[in-house]
C-alpha cells in the first residue's frame, strides 16, 4: 500500500480537505454535454445518493442509552425488516448507475452502467444467501435481535459473534459479494478507467459527479456496517470504567469495527489487480453462488439438529 | 385525518399518477421508470398496512430485480421514441368509459364484499413469522409445486434462449 502524505494544506494535517473538496464541487460549474437525455441525466446521481443514504436510516450503532429520564435507541428507525428493507434499497441503487450509464449518451458510460448494473445483479444473489445463514441463526430479521443474539462468550472468553459462531464461510462470502455490489476494487470494471474512461460517470461533473462518489462511499459503510452487525457482533465488545464510559463504550466499539472494515477496504484497494470481466462473472455465478448454497444448506442442517 | 391517512392517500396519488405517466409516456425508458414509481409506491402502501414483510419483498423482486431488467433490455435495445399514430377512434370512445366503469365496478364490489375493518391501516399481519407459518407449513404444497413451476419456466426460458451447439459456430 501506498505509504506517501495526502495533502496538508488545509486544517490541522489536512483534515479539513474533505470539505474544502465538498465547497470546490458544490461551486464548480455544472456541466450539462449536449446530446444527453437530460432528466435522467440530472436524476441519476440523486438516485444513486438518495438511496444509498436511506439505508443507513435502518441501521443501529448502539444500544439504547438513558438520557435526562428518556430511553434513546441509538437508530433512527427500527423496522422489524430492518435487513431486508436494506437489501431492497441497496438493489434499488442499481438504477442510478445504470441510468446514468444509458442517459449520458455515451459508449463508455453506457458500456460502464451495463457493467456495473450486470455485475450488481449477480452479485446480489451470492449476498442475500450469504445473510440468510445469519438470520437461520439468529430467527430475526431485525437488526437489534440479530445482534442481541450475538451477546455473550463461549468458553469464557470467545466472543459469540456469528463468524466464531458457525458462520465463518458466510462471512466470506459475503464480504467478497459486498466488494462487487459496491463496485470497489478488485471488482471496480464499472469505471475501469484503462478501458472506459471512467464508466458510468465521465460525463458527470462538479456535483453531480461528487454525488455519485458519495452514493459510493455511502455504501461502503453501509456495507461496513451490516457486516459488523451481522458477523461481528455489532456494539458487543468489553465494558468497563465508569458508568458513562460504560454507556458509550458500545458506541465506540461498533464505530471501531467499522473504522477497521473500511481501512480493510483501502488495503484491498492497495493490493490486489482487478479481474477481468468474464473472470469476475464466472467468480461471481460459478464459485460464490453455490458456496452460498452450500453454506446455508449446511447451516440449515446444523440449526435442525 | 391522521397522519397515517395523509400518507396512504399520497401513496395512493403517487400509485395512480406513475400508472397514468406510464401510459402517457411516449419514451420507453419513462414508462419503465414509472412503473418502477408504481410499485415503490405500493411498497409504501403495504408498510402503512403493517405488512412489513411484503413490502419489503415488494421493492426487492419487483422494483429491485423485475424492473432493472426491463431497464436492462431498453437500454440494450436502445429503444427509440413511440412512433406516433393518429389513434383509432374507437380505442378513445369505448376504451375510455370501459376502463372507467370497469374500475367504478371493481371498486364498488370490493366495497360491498369486503368488511370496513379489511382497510384498517396496520391491520393487516405482516410479521414474517406469520408468512413463514402459511407458506412452510399450512401451504407447503402449493409453495413447492410454485416453485417446481418457475424452475421449469427458467428452464424453458434458458432452452429458448440459447442458440443450438452446431449453429453458434457458423451464423456471426
Amino acid at each position: 500500500m501506498q505509504n506517501r502524505w495526502g495533502p496538508t494544506r488545509v486544517g490541522p494535517f489536512g483534515l479539513l480537505q474533505p470539505a474544502a473538496d465538498g465547497i470546490k464541487f458544490l461551486f464548480k460549474e455544472d456541466l450539462t454535454p449536449p446530446h444527453v437525455y437530460k432528466p435522467l441525466f440530472l436524476a441519476a446521481p440523486m438516485m444513486a445518493v438518495i438511496f444509498a443514504l436511506t439505508s443507513i436510516s435502518v441501521i443501529p450503532f448502539g444500544n439504547s442509552i438513558r438520557l435526562f429520564g428518556y430511553d434513546i435507541p441509538l437508530q433512527i428507525t427500527d423496522v422489524n425488516i430492518g435487513l431486508l428493507m436494506i437489501l431492497g434499497v441497496t438493489s434499488l441503487g442499481v438504477y442510478g448507475v445504470a441510468l446514468a450509464g444509458w442517459s449520458s449518451n455515451n459508449k463508455y458510460s453506457l458500456l460502464g452502467g451495463l457493467r456495473a448494473s450486470a455485475q450488481m445483479v449477480s452479485y446480489e444473489i451470492a449476498l442475500g444467501l450469504s445473510l440468510v445463514g445469519v438470520l437461520i441463526q439468529s430467527s430475526s430479521f431485525s437488526l437489534r435481535d440479530i445482534v442481541d443474539a450475538q451477546g455473550g462468550h463461549f468458553l469464557g472468553f470467545i466472543p459469540r459473534w456469528n463468524i466464531f459462531h458457525g458462520q465463518f464461510i458466510g462471512f466470506f462470502i459475503y464480504l467478497m459479494a459486498a466488494y462487487a455490489e459496491t463496485n470497489r476494487i478488485p471488482f471496480d470494471l464499472p469505471e475501469a478507467e484503462t478501458e472506459l474512461v471512467a464508466g458510468y460517470h465521465t460525463e458527470y461533473s462538479s456535483m453531480k459527479f461528487a454525488m455519485f462518489f458519495m452514493a459510493e462511499y455511502a455504501n461502503m459503510i453501509t456495507v461496513a456496517c451490516l457486516a459488523t452487525l451481522l458477523f461481528f457482533g455489532g456494539w458487543h465488545g468489553p465494558l468497563f470504567g465508569p458508568p458513562l464510559m460504560q454507556a458509550l463504550l458500545p458506541v465506540f466499539w461498533f464505530v471501531a469495527k467499522v473504522v477497521c472494515f473500511l481501512f480493510l477496504y483501502i488495503w484491498v484497494r492497495g493490493t490486489l489487480p482487478r479481474f477481468r470481466y468474464d473472470q469476475l462473472m464466472d467468480f461471481g455465478w460459478k464459485f460464490l453462488l453455490p458456496l452460498a448454497i452450500a453454506n446455508l444448506v449446511a447451516t440449515a442442517i446444523a440449526v435442525a439438529w | 385525518m391522521n397522519f397515517h391517512l395523509i400518507l396512504f392517500l399520497a401513496f395512493g396519488g403517487v400509485c395512480v399518477a406513475g400508472a397514468v405517466n406510464l401510459l402517457a409516456q411516449r419514451h420507453p425508458i419513462n414508462s419503465a421508470l414509472s412503473l418502477i414509481a408504481v410499485m415503490a409506491a405500493l411498497a409504501g402502501e403495504y408498510l402503512l398496512l403493517g405488512a412489513e414483510f411484503v413490502a419489503a419483498v415488494q421493492v426487492i423482486v419487483y422494483a429491485g430485480a423485475i424492473m432493472v431488467l426491463f431497464v436492462f433490455v431498453i437500454m440494450l435495445l436502445n429503444a427509440g421514441e413511440e412512433e406516433e399514430t393518429k389513434g383509432s377512434r374507437v380505442a378513445v370512445m369505448f376504451g375510455v368509459p370501459g376502463m372507467l366503469i370497469a374500475s367504478v365496478l371493481m371498486a364498488w364490489i370490493v366495497l360491498r364484499h369486503s368488511g370496513t375493518e379489511a382497510v384498517a391501516i396496520g391491520a393487516l399481519p405482516g410479521d414474517p413469522r406469520d408468512i413463514a407459518q402459511l407458506l412452510f407449513h399450512n401451504f407447503l404444497l402449493p409453495f413447492e409445486v410454485t416453485s417446481v413451476l418457475i424452475l421449469i419456466a427458467i428452464m424453458g426460458a434458458v432452452v429458448l434462449a440459447s442458440k443450438p451447439e452446431s449453429q453458434s459456430g457458423k451464423v456471426d
